[in-house]
């Protein structure tokens, strides 16, 4: 079946609209929002299997030839990340059944977040530049809705200059994308990769593949384009918050290693290295956040900008070693972040309160989500067996060989804090003297718990049996590196 | 004293539909001339909108008893599974077919898959812009 690639795409887009129809009835919201996202993570996971078994799996919409047709590509990393996306929006439809509230729930929240998730898999799955920039389009409004949903006060006011920020990076990005088309003559991204190819180093195009960086690094918040986020991500309730942290940055991300890769490989002294410094400084003002706050939401939403550094290193760093480092790393960071942010949920429904001060001693009445929460901080830091070890010393080896030899010191170093940081907040909420909390009815405990020990399992798994992962994510390395795999497969023979 | 919209009303009695068969023209023209579902679209609303200046929602309601949410949404709908389409017959998505039918008063037209898509951008056009009107001007 040819049209796999376009499913991932379609089947939430559709699952969404349908449920337009039923705006009043909750459980058809409901049931509708989970076997969405469910039945797109089974079509990702079959996805992922045949993109593994039989190579970059392309179609080219409406059947016109690869550059004068829109291509959808799906390579190792973009299904890998499809995969991961349509996962954790199912966990996190689960837990907002319980989590979210009746009130936001009958306002469109469940096709919202299909919407979102279908924009989302498209900006992984499209090999045109400008699809790129409509997909983009697609969950970034949706994230506006989710975001100003429930009418806070907070809300409005961070939604507010969240909707400016994305507007005026949107519009930097057709501007961007005017520019590169005038220089090319494509938008396809296999074929820009061989035009620009053929062109050569050239000034214009550096200065185009820094646009990019900016445009992509507003998304993706890296150092001196993060301000919005710690405002934006801190308003909406915490599933919203959770589908943002772990999704929305990743796109970003994603959007440069793919240009960073594929198009802009001719000059890269220049415009890697200042990749390089960017991430470098990402991690850095991150640390300095992470470590700052004493409000759980800010601690976790920091670290988001520490990982968006680490990944950008791996990228930067352009070696095989470094950029399998960096996919096993994004997988990782998505699992993490969407699992600490359910369980700072789980926190918050207990103790009523973000402020770490007026924790202290839930470990005797709520030992399960104790101990998985500090499994959950170890696998964000990388401890051995867990799941950002491998990532992490991927990214490091890759950067020793790059010659990076402060820079890895500094991705090494930047593992303390993380561990410091996200560690505080075990070491306030769960030990030291009991601070009043509320105690909440024990079945709505176990009913959030269930998603978060399910995204647990999964995320220790993916630490454990790392061994039977590898291979695709050294097949993920192989193709990034090699922009001809991808080339190929949407061009075919006739470049 | 109360005010008289007399004129205002009978001129648009007659002026809604000339523009209600200028979009259905311009929406059947987008094929060869300029024109489209998305322009179509946009005029049927502005004929809504004509008719909203001269009466109040309350009246529009009545004579036009549409659920313009449930509106785009089933042109969304009609939009996607026409590309969807595609997967039926294994090729790829979006890719269209057309052929010539003899269709009574009409004669032989030829009829393309692309004029389904074509609809459901108009209703999401229509349906859409009448939400948001309504949401921002209905006080019901």
């Amino acid at each position: 079946m040819i049209n796999l690639v376009v499913l991932p795409i379609i089947v939430p887009l559709l699952i969404g609209t349908v449920l337009l129809l039923f705006r009043n009835n909750l459980t058809v919201q409901r049931i509708g929002g989970i076997v969405g996202a469910l039945l797109t993570l089974v079509i990702s996971v079959v996805l992922l299997t045949k993109v593994y078994t039989d190579g970059i799996q392309v179609v080219t919409l409406g059947s016109w030839d690869a550059p004068f047709g829109i291509s959808l590509v799906s390579d190792m990393l973009s299904v890998l990340l499809v995969t991961s996306s349509s996962l954790i929006t199912f966990v996190v439809l689960w837990y907002s059944v319980y989590a979210l509230g009746e009130e936001r729930e009958r306002f469109f929240f469940y096709p919202a977040v299909l919407f979102m998730l279908s924009g989302i898999n498209g900006a992984f799955t499209t090999g045109d530049i400008f699809n790129l920039f409509v997909f983009f389009e697609v969950f970034l409004m949706a994230s506006y809705v989710l975001i100003a949903l429930g009418g806070k006060r907070i809300q409005l006011r961070e939604s507010m200059k969240y909707i400016i920020v994305n507007i005026v990076a949107a519009a930097l990005f057709v501007i961007t994308i005017g520019y590169i088309y005038s220089v090319a003559g494509t938008l396809n991204m296999a074929d820009l990769s061989v035009k620009l190819g053929e062109i050569g180093s050239m000034g214009v195009i550096s200065t185009i593949a820094i646009m990019f960086l900016v445009v992509f690094g507003i998304k993706a918040g890296i150092f001196p384009l993060y301000f919005w986020l710690p405002g934006a991500y801190y308003a909406p309730p915490l599933p919203v918050l959770a589908l943002f942290g772990a999704l929305l940055t990743k796109v970003g991300i994603y959007s440069i290693a793919r240009v960073y890769t594929l198009i802009f490989t001719t000059d890269v002294a220049f415009t890697h290295d200042i990749l390089m410094m960017l991430a470098i400084a990402t991690i850095i003002f991150g640390s300095i956040g992470a470590l700052a706050y004493m409000d759980i939401k800010k601690i976790i939403i920091y670290n988001i900008v520490i990982a968006v550094g680490v990944i950008l290193f791996g990228f930067a760093a352009f070696n095989t070693t470094a950029v399998t480092g960096a996919t096993l790393y994004l997988v990782h960071d998505m699992l993490v972040k969407a699992l600490l942010f359910l369980m700072i949920g789980v926190l918050i429904l207990i103790t009523g309160k973000t402020n770490l001060r007026e924790m202290g001693g839930l470990i005797r009445h709520y030992p399960t989500l104790g101990w998985t929460y500090l499994v959950a901080v170890f696998a964000l830091a990388g401890i051995p067996p867990l799941s950002g070890f491998a990532g992490k010393i991927l990214i490091i080896q890759g950067g020793l060989e790059g010659g990076f030899v402060w820079q890895s010191i500094v991705v090494a170093a930047s593992t303390m804090v993380v561990l410091l940081s996200a560690i505080r907040i075990f070491i306030y909420a769960f030990w030291g003297s009991e601070k009043p909390f509320q105690v909440p009815p024990k079945k709505t405990y176990s009913q959030y718990m269930a998603p978060v020990l399910v995204l647990f399992a999964l995320a220790v798994g993916y630490g454990l049996f790392i061994e039977f992962l590898t291979p695709y994510f050294l097949e993920a390395g192989r193709q990034l590196m090699d922009p001809s795999f991808y080339v190929n497969a949407v061009l075919g023979g006739n470049n | 004293m109360k005010s008289n919209d007399l004129i205002l009303q009978t001129t648009t009695r007659v002026t809604f539909f000339i523009i209600f068969l200028f979009s259905i023209h311009i929406f059947f023209a987008g094929h060869y001339t300029p024109g489209g579902g998305f322009v179509g679209g946009l005029l049927m609303a502005s004929a809504i909108v004509l008719l909203l200046l001269a009466y109040d929602f309350k009246t529009v309601k009545e004579v036009l008893p549409f659920n313009y949410l449930a509106m785009t949404a089933i042109g969304m709908i009609v939009a996607v599974l026409t590309a969807a389409g595609a997967i039926v017959f294994n090729v790829p998505f979006f890719t269209h077919w057309y052929d010539y039918f003899d269709i009574p008063l009409l004669g032989e037209t030829s009829i393309h898959t692309a004029l389904f898509f074509d609809i459901g951008v108009y209703l999401v056009v229509v349906g859409i812009t009448l939400t948001i009107i309504e949401m921002m001007g209905g006080d019901n």
